[in-house]
């Protein structure tokens, strides 16, 4: 409890300095109160196992995890603004996929990754099973374990070091 | 030599979010309209966003706003995608009728 309101304390810290920049004392003594303000609002809504932000592989995973992620939504981009030509290449469906991930942090993670990847679109999610129905804009496998192949493992490995 | 890198990222960004709004019309359901515009308008605005901080470069006030910019958008538009489309699939609006399955509807009649 203690540990995650001083990691978010910090956060916020961080965030209102790097909006205002500027340093002065002033400044940095308003963005102390508004931070602890803030922290004591939100409390540990954010931060629920603060152990996880101690382990340095996890950053290292994360700093992996960005250009896959960017060359990803740029595939996705080109892809989609391909499709918008007159004859409407497209053959969109719902599936359903798999995962092994459970916290709330890495599924939430994962949907937005695979919102902003190649054709596809969360619609819903069921946490408890780790089932998320995506809707593929270009569907080339109906079947659950090949769509997951083709869908989540890209990002699961990643994630499940990063989150899990 | 930073102006005119940052005019080319403004221009393609402007790109993307031409053919996001061109995808929001042209496609049929609301699913596909959902992808176009999330991913485009993602990619063309932080792009464009992109483009200004190496306009003004990156260890200034007005460059560090916008890298937290991107850092917002990218992460709350998909959030968005999300609740439109579950909203819509939750108050029963169809597929396109060329769609080829649906298993959200066969897993929630069970």
């Amino acid at each position: 409890m203690m540990k995650s309101s001083i990691i978010l304390f910090i956060i916020y810290f961080i965030i209102w300095t790097l909006l205002g920049f500027s340093f002065d004392l002033q400044h940095i003594l308003i963005g102390i109160m508004v931070a602890l303000f803030v922290v004591f609002l939100t409390g540990d809504l954010f931060t629920l196992r603060p152990s996880h932000f101690g382990r340095v592989t996890r950053y290292l995973w994360f700093c992996y995890y960005v250009p896959v992620f960017i060359w990803e939504c740029i595939k996705a981009n080109v892809d989609v603004a391909l499709r918008v030509n007159p004859k409407l290449p497209i053959n969109p469906g719902i599936v359903k996929v798999k995962t092994v991930l459970r916290s709330d942090t890495a599924l939430t993670f994962l949907a937005n990754s695979i919102t902003l990847t190649p054709g596809t679109l969360c619609v819903d999610i069921n946490p408890r099973e780790g089932i998320l129905y995506i809707h593929w804009i270009d569907v080339k496998s109906e079947d659950t374990e090949k769509a997951t192949q083709l869908i989540v493992k890209r990002f699961e490995k990643i994630l499940k070091r990063i989150f899990e | 030599m930073s102006e005119v890198i940052g005019t080319i990222f403004i221009v393609v960004g402007l790109g993307f979010d031409i053919f996001g709004c061109i995808g929001l019309i042209r496609l049929p359901d609301v699913y596909n309209r959902i992808q176009a515009t999330t991913k485009c308008v993602t990619l063309g605005t932080c792009s464009i966003l992109f483009g200004s901080m190496v306009f003004k470069g990156f260890i200034t006030a007005a460059g560090i706003k916008t890298f937290l910019c991107i850092i917002f958008l990218v992460l709350t538009s998909p959030v968005a995608a999300h609740a439109i489309a579950r909203g819509a699939r939750i108050s029963g609006v169809k597929l396109w009728e060329k769609s080829v399955c649906d298993k959200y509807q066969q897993d929630k009649s069970l």
